[in-house]
């Protein structure tokens, strides 16, 4: 369903993807690892179409269409979700009016009509006991206020009700404690099916025992240097990246 | 990139369209004849043209204020007509009866003047160019003993009510455009609500400037009596003209001891085009007096058009434990200009005020706020919090703050807070990548930094102002 091709990417003047190549098929989960600065968490916000970040070649093929001429609202109505690992404040927005803006935005564009608030409601109380987030969370300003574990579960939330067909989970692990690190992965496996795929982005092999990935690919230097089965990150756990990453002189 | 938030503003103001009625204008210019014609064509008593003679005379030794942070080219005061009215001024039995063409101008800027299709619980006053053109609701308030009619019929039928209070809070001399309206101001809107009465529905005046070259200069005169209470919205759009026109209001509000007065503002003027040409210059002075004790007054505003805004809604806290707010959106775009804030001059004992102030600044708009907290000898145990929030919208737009702090009374407590934001890319992709477009996305943060200030404005108009500012910011974001 998702075919990237020598995507190189830059942010200013830093060319920071140099070539990744990564076929994702309908029902897997692909684990992004790598050290810090390798290009991972660039690698999901391209794929959203963060336009802080410059695409300056390959491609992106989604479901048979080119993915990088979309705008980030159309990606997102196509069914690409990124969980941010820095979740953005939004002050004086409701939670609630958030969700179901963004809900009602992408039925909209599938030509399916809007559900009023009071549906809404009722929607929303399967989801929330999914991440064990109280109702109380829907009625304050989107993240503020939040604490990092509460910032990691409202995006998972805001992923169950979108029902994405390609999740792009960034770093979703970093900062939480393991109870919270739990509640997050059995809301992103309860949300996984036959038709749908997930990207997991993450420095640590410690989310990988919640979320069992298919494939694992290590970055380093905006580049994959080597993919294999989840055995993989158990070794990188062991031996750390140092012997897959080639000292940053030699490729400069 | 840097454009993307840029890209998306300036709808084209769709309240632009001129109305071709017929009017009855006077020669441009001002001189003492001028105010004797205005105050005759109004068939005036002795008292009220003795009254505009004096302001006049005072005017003449006034220069305008140059204090504040605005710009823009000396304004010929002798090349602006003072009045203008649709004809014909005969007396109109109901609303039904008011010029056809009028009644379609009316419903282009959504407002019915038909009584059968009146807004709903809304009292609606409509003043165009200088003259009222009638008043809905009228005889269901009169049952209650309220009085809301348009200035001049309040000179006929309560003149002791009118020479009582007017000038009482905003004396003739106060200000130079003050003095200017109180010398050729043509109309307006009255309203009396007797002592215990809770006025059962907003009360509103609807400002239209049509005519070119007119300035609007009306007067609005609110009293509430003991124990009483009213709600009043004022709406004002004017056509696209290249030209900028003049509009000098006055507006006076009263609150006796344990009364209520909420004065709420949607101020929509023709703000001039992407390149400054053309537009409103709005230079109104707005004051309330707690006259009694627990009295309080409410400004809300939500100043989103006009080229050049200046304006400072202000409370004199007079009663003891009396209460003023002033909330207050203003929104500058393109080059846009406003210096807009509040005074709150604590006389009192125990007199309490609220400031919070949100300015949002787009385009090249420039956008300062200015507020005043006085706080009198016997004020013992005076408070006032004030917030003051700016966003800026793309890097070549201005925000200001100047508060000016005045304690006489050490056993008062004021508290300050101000904050400055830019609208965030970030922002904007977080709501994009959840499927929300950009417009909704740029709309949705500013009505939340808005939040604090729409919830203060009834129900209808708090919509009705955040779909504005969502026409006003279009294509703003970079």
């Amino acid at each position: 369903m998702l075919e990237i091709k020598d995507l190189h990417a830059k942010v200013g003047d830093r060319d920071i993807l140099r070539g990744i190549s990564l076929d994702v098929a309908p029902g897997e989960v692909h684990a992004i690892m790598g050290p810090n600065g390798s290009g991972k968490s660039t690698l999901a916000q391209v794929l959203a179409g963060n336009p802080a970040y410059e695409v300056t070649g390959g491609s992106v093929t989604y479901q048979g269409i080119d993915l990088l001429a979309l705008q980030p609202e159309e990606r997102a109505q196509q069914g690409v979700f990124l969980a941010f690992q820095y979740p953005i404040e939004i002050p004086g927005v409701s939670n609630a009016y958030f969700l179901r803006s963004a809900f009602n935005s992408i039925r909209a564009a599938r030509g399916q009509e809007e559900v009023d608030p009071l549906e809404f409601l009722d929607y929303m109380e399967k989801k929330l006991e999914l991440v064990d987030m109280d109702v109380e969370m829907l009625s304050r300003s989107v993240n503020m206020g939040f604490s990092g574990g509460e910032k990691k579960r409202n995006e998972i939330l805001q992923m169950a009700v979108l029902e994405p067909k390609i999740a792009l989970l960034d770093e979703t692990d970093s900062g939480l404690d393991i109870d919270a690190l739990r509640i997050v992965a059995n809301g992103v496996n309860a949300l996984k099916r036959p038709d749908n795929a997930t990207i997991v982005v993450t420095h640590y092999q410690r989310l990988l025992n919640y979320i069992v990935p298919d494939y694992v690919h290590v970055l380093a230097h905006g580049k994959i240097v080597k993919s294999g089965d989840k055995s993989l990150a158990l070794e990188l756990e062991a031996k750390g990246y140092d012997w897959l990453v080639e000292p940053q002189g030699a490729l400069a | 990139m840097g454009g993307t938030i840029e890209t998306l503003v300036n709808r084209e103001y769709q309240y632009g369209f001129v109305t071709d009625i017929e009017a009855e204008t006077i020669p441009r210019g001002l001189d003492e004849n001028t105010v004797r014609l205005i105050s005759a064509k109004k068939g005036e008593p002795k008292w009220l043209l003795d009254w505009r003679l004096k302001a006049f005379a005072r005017w003449n030794t006034m220069q305008e204020p140059h204090w504040s942070n605005v710009k823009y080219p000396a304004i010929d005061y002798q090349d602006v007509i003072y009045y203008s009215a649709p004809k014909p001024q005969k007396a109109l039995g109901s609303l039904d009866e008011v010029d056809p063409k009028l009644r379609e101008m009316y419903g282009k800027l959504g407002i019915s003047l038909s009584e059968q299709k009146r807004m709903n619980n809304v009292a609606v006053d409509v003043v165009m160019d200088s003259v009222s053109v009638g008043t809905s609701f009228k005889a269901e308030l009169s049952k209650l003993g309220i009085i809301f009619c348009s200035f001049g019929e309040a000179v006929r039928e309560h003149p002791e009510l009118v020479q009582k209070y007017l000038g009482s809070v905003v004396p003739h001399s106060d200000n130079f455009f003050a003095a200017l309206n109180s010398a050729v101001f043509s109309d307006g809107s009255f309203v009396y609500v007797p002592k215990g009465v809770r006025c059962p529905m907003e009360l509103s005046t609807y400002f239209r400037i049509n005519a070119e070259g007119t300035g609007q200069f009306e007067r609005t005169l609110i009293i509430a009596d003991e124990g009483a209470y009213v709600s009043y919205l004022e709406g004002c759009t004017a056509p696209k003209r290249d030209t900028n026109q003049l509009h000098a209001a006055v507006v006076e509000l009263i609150a006796l001891k344990d009364a209520t007065i909420k004065y709420s503002t949607v101020q929509n003027w023709y703000a001039g085009d992407e390149k400054g040409e053309g537009g409103i210059y709005n230079f109104v002075t707005k004051r309330g007096k707690c006259a009694g004790e627990n009295a309080k007054i409410s400004w809300t505003q939500v100043e989103t058009g006009s080229a050049i805004t200046w304006k400072y809604p202000s409370v004199i806290l007079q009663g003891d434990n009396s209460v003023g707010e002033f909330y207050s959106v203003a929104v500058v775009n393109n080059h846009q200009q406003a210096d807009t804030g509040t005074k709150m001059i604590h006389i009192g004992r125990n007199t309490r005020s609220t400031i919070v102030s949100k300015g949002i600044s787009a385009g090249q708009g420039n956008n300062s706020y200015r507020g005043q907290v006085k706080v009198l000898p016997k004020a013992a145990h005076a408070r006032n919090y004030t917030q003051c929030d700016s966003m800026l919208i793309g890097n070549r737009c201005g925000a200001h703050t100047f508060p000016y702090i005045e304690v006489q009374n050490n056993s008062a407590t004021l508290e300050h807070e101000a904050s400055t934001s830019k609208i965030g890319e970030d922002q904007i992709f977080y709501l994009t990548q959840r499927g929300i477009s950009k417009e909704n996305a740029v709309s949705m943060i500013v009505a939340g930094f808005c939040k604090d200030v729409f919830k203060e404005l009834p129900m209808e108009f708090a919509l009705e102002a955040q779909q504005l500012l969502g026409i006003t910011l279009e294509g703003s974001v970079g």
